[in-house]
C-alpha cells in the first residue's frame, strides 16, 4: 500500500533538500515514489530532475485548459522518481493556496496516484508553514497521513513546528492524518539533538533523526543534485540513507499535544544556555 | 400615523418570539424588538451583525452598492469583477426603469461580468479586468466604468483601484472602483456608504455648467423601481422645478457631475443615500429636505414642503394648482376602495425608509400598519437624526472609508443665508433633519429590526395581518401562510406607486390583494381532514 507523506516546516530550514535526499536514499532501496511540490516557487523537484525543468500543474491547467494527459505534469527523474510541482502564481498576487486545492484536486482526477503507478509513496513538499486552508491540503482526508516537519534548534523554526503540530491536531481529530516524527536538520546551534529530542517528547512524538549540518549538501545542491546522487560514498550521504530507513520502519503516529508559548520559551532556557 | 382605532394589543408578542431563543441570542435580539409608544424616547438596536443561524432578510455588501445604488443609472458599465453568480443576480432584479438619454446610451439591459475561474483566483485576476474594461470600451465607448469588487477579490488582493486608474489613463474615460466586496459591513448597508463615497469623490463636481431654472433640485434615494421617478418627475415639471439629477432612477452620469450646481437636495430613501446629502452639504453649501413621495397626502406635503422653502409666490401657487388637479381622482379612488380595506392590518418589512413610506399609502385607505422594521436601517433610520452622537462606531462601520469633506474654496456657496434657514426653521421646517420612523408609528405597534424569518412567523400567526410586505426571499414563505405578500424592492409586477397617480395604483391593488379569497384556500383541504379515512385490518 502507498504511504502519503508530507514534510512540513518553517520556511528556509531545507525541507526540499531533505525531502528530496530522503526520497532519494528510498529510491536507492529499490522504492517507487512520486513527489509533489506544493510550493509557488516549483523548486520542490529540482534536485531530482538536475534542474528546474518542470512544467507546473497549474500552467499546464492554464495554457492547455481541462485537457491534460498526467505525462504532462508528470515528469521522471533520478532513480524513476516521479516528479510533480503544483506551481503557482507570482508573488504577491492570486491566491497560492487555492493554487494548491486545485492541483491536488487536479491530480487525483487524472488518476496520479492510482495503482497502475505501482507507487510505494507519495511524497507532498508543503511551503513553510501553514498558514491558511491551501497549504493545509495535503492534511486533509484522503491525503497525506503522516506528517513530518522539518526542525532546527533555532526559536523560529521550534514555533513553527509547534504552529504546524496545531493544524494536525485539526486535521487529526477529523481525519487520520498523524504526527510521525521531527527530523532536525542542523544549523548547529548549542545542544540541539538533546533540545529537540525534549521539544519531539513534549508533542507526544519522536525525533526520528539528527541531521548534522555539512557543506556536501550545499556543493550537490549547486550540481543539482541530491547528495545521494552527486557523491554516493559521502557521510553525509549515509545519513539520509539512514533517515529514508527509519521513515521505511517507522510505526509511531500519533496526535501531537501542541505547546503553550510560555512551556516553549523555558524549553529553550532549558537547553539554549550552557 | 394617525387613526381613530386602537391596534391590537401585544399581549406578550416579545417574549412570545423570545423564548424560544438560546439566552444569549434572545438577550441581543431583544434589543431589536420593541413596542412602539410615540410619547417616550425609545432606542432600538440596529445595524449590528445578525446571529449566525438566524434566516435573515438581508444583503451584502456588494448588493447594496452595486445593486441598490448604481444598478439604476444607464450610461455607467457596471462592471463586477468576480464569478458570475454576484453579476447575474444583481441585474435587473429590481425593476428600476430608466429612459435612454439624449446620446441613446442604456447600459442596463446587459449584465458585464469579468466571470472569474478558478485560474483568476489562483493567479490574480487583474489582468482579466483589465482585458473586460478594454473589451467594454471597444464594445460600447461609454463615459464612464465601474468596478465593483466581489469577495473573493478581496480575499486574494486584486488591486481594483490599480486597474482602474490605468485604464482611466489609457482610455481617457473615467474609470474608477468600488471595494464593496460582499463581506463588509453588517448588511448591504455598507454597500450604499462605499457607493456614495465613489460616486462623489469620482463624479459630483466634474461638471459646472449651471442649468437653467429658478428652483433647482436633485432628488436623491429614488430608484424607479416600477416607473416612480417618472411621476415624480412629470410633477416637478409641472410644479416648474428644474431637476437636476436624480439618485439614480432613470438618472444619466452626467447628471451626477452637475449636481452640486443644484439649489437644495430631496432625500427620499434616508439610509442609502444621505451620506452624499451631507457631503454635498458640507462642500458646496446645498441643505436637504427629508421628503417622502409615497402616498398622495404625504406627496403633497413635501411638494408644498419644497415650495415653502424655496418661499416664491408664484411656485407655492403652482404647486397648489398641481395638488388641485391630482387630488379628485386619488380622493374617488379611496373612496371606492376604503370600506373594503379599512381597519385591515399591515407588516412592512423592507428596506432603510420604504418600511416608513409605505405606512402612509395604507394609513389613506384606513389600513394600519402593526408591524414594521428595517433590513438595514441604522438607529438614525428608526429614531431620527437626534440619536447620531450616540450611535456606537463599532469595527464593522470603522471598515468603511469615511469621506473628510471640506467646503470647496471656489464652489462652496451659500444657498440660503443662516438668517433665511432660521426663519424657515422657526415656521417648522425641518431642514437637514429626518425624524425616523418610530415617531411616527401607533402606540403598540411592533418594530423589530432585521427581523428574521422565525420571527416573521411569529408575527404573522399571532397578528393574522391583511397583507405582508417584504422582499423576493420572504415572499413565498409568507405566502405558504395564508397571508397575501407583497414585494416592496420590486413591486413584484406592479407599481409604479409613487406620487398621486401611483398611490391610486397603490390603493387598488390593495384592494385586490387584501380582498382576495385565494389565500385563504393555501392549505388543500386534506390538510385540514383527510378526505379517506381508513382503519387497520389486523390491530
Amino acid at each position: 500500500m502507498m504511504r502519503k507523506i508530507a514534510i512540513y516546516g518553517k520556511g528556509g530550514i531545507g525541507k526540499s533538500t531533505t525531502t528530496q535526499n530522503i526520497v532519494a536514499g528510498l529510491a536507492e532501496m529499490g522504492k517507487k515514489i512520486m513527489v509533489v511540490g506544493c510550493d509557488p516557487k516549483a523548486d520542490s523537484t529540482r534536485l531530482l530532475l538536475g534542474g528546474m525543468h518542470q512544467k507546473t500543474v497549474l500552467d499546464t491547467l492554464r495554457e492547455e485548459g481541462e485537457d491534460i494527459d498526467l505525462d504532462e505534469i508528470v515528469k521522471e527523474g533520478y532513480r524513476k522518481i516521479r516528479c510533480v510541482e503544483s506551481g503557482g502564481p507570482e508573488p504577491g498576487v492570486g491566491c497560492a493556496g487555492r493554487g494548491i486545492i486545485t492541483a491536488i484536486n487536479l491530480l487525483e482526477q487524472l488518476g496520479a496516484y492510482e495503482e497502475k503507478w505501482a507507487l510505494d509513496y507519495a511524497f507532498y513538499d508543503v511551503l513553510g508553514d501553514v498558514v491558511c486552508g491551501g497549504f493545509a491540503m495535503p492534511m486533509r482526508e484522503g491525503k497525506a497521513r503522516e506528517i513530518y516537519i522539518v526542525v532546527s534548534g533555532e526559536m523560529m523554526a521550534m514555533y513553527a513546528a509547534n504552529n504546524i503540530c496545531k493544524g494536525i491536531v485539526k486535521f487529526a481529530d477529523a481525519g487520520k492524518v498523524r504526527l510521525a516524527g521531527l527530523i532536525c536538520n542542523s544549523r548547529q546551534v548549542d545542544n540541539e539533538k538533546e533540545m529537540i529530542e525534549e521539544l519531539a517528547k513534549k508533542l507526544g512524538t519522536q525525533m526520528i533523526h539528527f541531521v548534522p549540518r555539512e557543506k556536501m549538501v550545499q556543493r550537490a545542491e549547486i550540481n543539482r543534485k541530491t547528495v545521494i546522487d552527486y557523491e554516493p560514498g559521502h557521510a553525509q550521504a549515509d545519513e539520509y540513507r539512514t533517515l529514508a530507513n527509519k521513515i521505511e520502519q517507522n510505526d509511531m503516529y500519533i496526535v501531537p499535544k501542541p505547546l503553550e508559548m510560555e512551556e516553549l520559551e523555558s524549553l529553550l532556557v532549558e537547553f539554549g544556555i550552557v | 400615523m394617525k387613526s381613530d382605532t386602537k391596534l391590537p394589543e401585544p399581549c406578550g408578542i416579545q417574549e412570545d418570539i423570545l423564548k424560544k431563543y438560546p439566552s444569549k441570542v434572545a438577550r441581543k435580539r431583544s434589543k431589536s424588538i420593541v413596542l412602539n409608544d410615540p410619547k417616550t424616547e425609545q432606542e432600538i438596536q440596529a445595524n449590528i451583525r445578525t446571529v449566525p443561524g438566524i434566516i435573515t432578510q438581508r444583503g451584502c455588501c456588494y448588493a447594496g452598492c452595486k445593486g441598490v445604488v448604481l444598478g439604476p443609472t444607464r450610461d455607467i458599465i457596471n462592471l463586477t469583477h468576480g464569478p458570475i453568480g454576484c453579476g447575474f443576480y444583481s441585474w435587473a432584479t429590481r425593476r428600476n426603469q430608466t429612459r435612454p438619454g439624449p446620446d441613446g446610451d442604456n447600459f442596463m439591459p446587459y449584465c458585464f461580468s469579468t466571470d472569474m475561474q478558478d485560474d483568476n483566483i489562483v493567479f490574480g485576476g487583474e489582468k482579466k479586468l483589465r482585458e473586460a474594461i478594454q473589451e467594454a470600451y471597444d464594445i460600447f465607448h461609454p463615459k464612464m466604468i465601474g468596478i465593483f469588487a466581489t469577495c473573493p477579490v478581496g480575499l486574494i488582493g486584486d488591486d481594483i483601484h490599480a486597474v482602474a486608474r490605468e485604464m482611466k489613463e489609457k482610455l481617457g474615460i473615467n474609470i474608477f472602483g468600488f471595494s464593496c466586496e460582499g463581506y463588509k459591513g453588517v448588511s448591504q448597508s455598507a454597500g450604499h456608504h462605499i457607493a456614495n463615497n465613489q460616486i462623489f469623490k469620482h463624479v459630483v463636481g466634474l461638471d459646472d455648467t449651471v442649468k437653467e431654472g429658478k428652483f433647482k433640485i436633485n432628488l436623491l434615494g429614488e430608484y424607479n423601481i416600477g416607473g416612480d421617478a417618472f411621476l415624480i418627475e412629470d410633477l416637478f415639471k409641472r410644479c416648474g422645478l428644474t431637476l437636476i439629477s436624480t439618485y439614480s432612477g432613470n438618472s444619466s452620469v452626467d447628471h451626477f457631475a452637475n449636481s452640486h450646481t443644484a439649489d437644495l437636495n430631496l432625500i427620499m430613501c434616508h439610509r442609502s443615500i444621505n451620506y452624499v446629502a451631507k457631503m454635498m452639504e458640507k462642500k458646496f453649501g446645498i441643505p436637504w429636505l427629508k421628503i417622502n413621495f409615497i402616498g398622495a397626502e404625504a406627496t403633497a406635503k413635501s411638494l408644498r414642503k419644497i415650495a415653502q422653502y424655496f418661499g416664491d409666490k408664484e411656485l407655492i401657487k403652482q404647486v397648489e394648482k398641481v395638488i388641485g388637479e391630482e387630488m379628485p381622482a386619488v380622493l374617488e379612488a379611496r373612496k371606492d376602495v376604503e370600506p373594503r380595506t379599512r381597519g385591515k392590518l399591515a407588516m412592512i418589512f423592507v428596506g432603510g425608509s420604504r418600511a416608513h413610506h409605505y405606512q402612509y399609502l395604507f394609513s389613506e385607505i384606513g389600513m394600519k400598519t402593526v408591524a414594521a422594521g428595517y433590513e438595514f436601517a441604522h438607529r438614525d433610520d428608526y429614531e431620527g437624526r437626534k440619536v447620531l452622537p450616540q450611535i456606537k462606531v463599532d469595527a464593522d462601520s470603522r471598515n468603511i472609508e469615511e469621506v473628510v469633506v471640506e467646503k470647496d474654496p471656489k464652489r462652496y456657496r451659500l444657498r440660503k443665508t443662516e438668517q433665511e434657514l432660521d426663519a424657515l426653521k422657526k415656521k417648522g421646517m425641518e431642514i437637514s433633519k429626518y425624524e425616523g420612523m418610530m415617531s411616527e408609528m401607533e402606540p403598540n405597534s411592533v418594530v423589530i429590526d432585521d427581523i428574521s424569518q422565525y420571527e416573521t412567523e411569529k408575527l404573522i400567526d399571532k397578528y393574522k395581518p391583511a397583507v405582508f410586505c417584504a422582499g423576493i426571499k420572504e415572499k413565498y414563505t409568507v405566502q405558504k401562510r395564508g397571508i397575501p405578500m407583497k414585494q416592496l424592492h420590486s413591486y413584484d409586477y406592479g407599481g409604479p406607486f409613487a406620487a398621486f397617480k401611483g398611490a391610486i395604483n397603490f390603493y387598488r391593488e390593495m384592494d385586490r390583494t387584501v380582498n382576495t379569497k385565494v389565500w385563504r384556500m393555501i392549505k388543500a383541504p386534506w390538510e385540514n381532514e383527510p378526505e379517506i379515512t381508513a382503519t387497520f385490518v389486523v390491530e
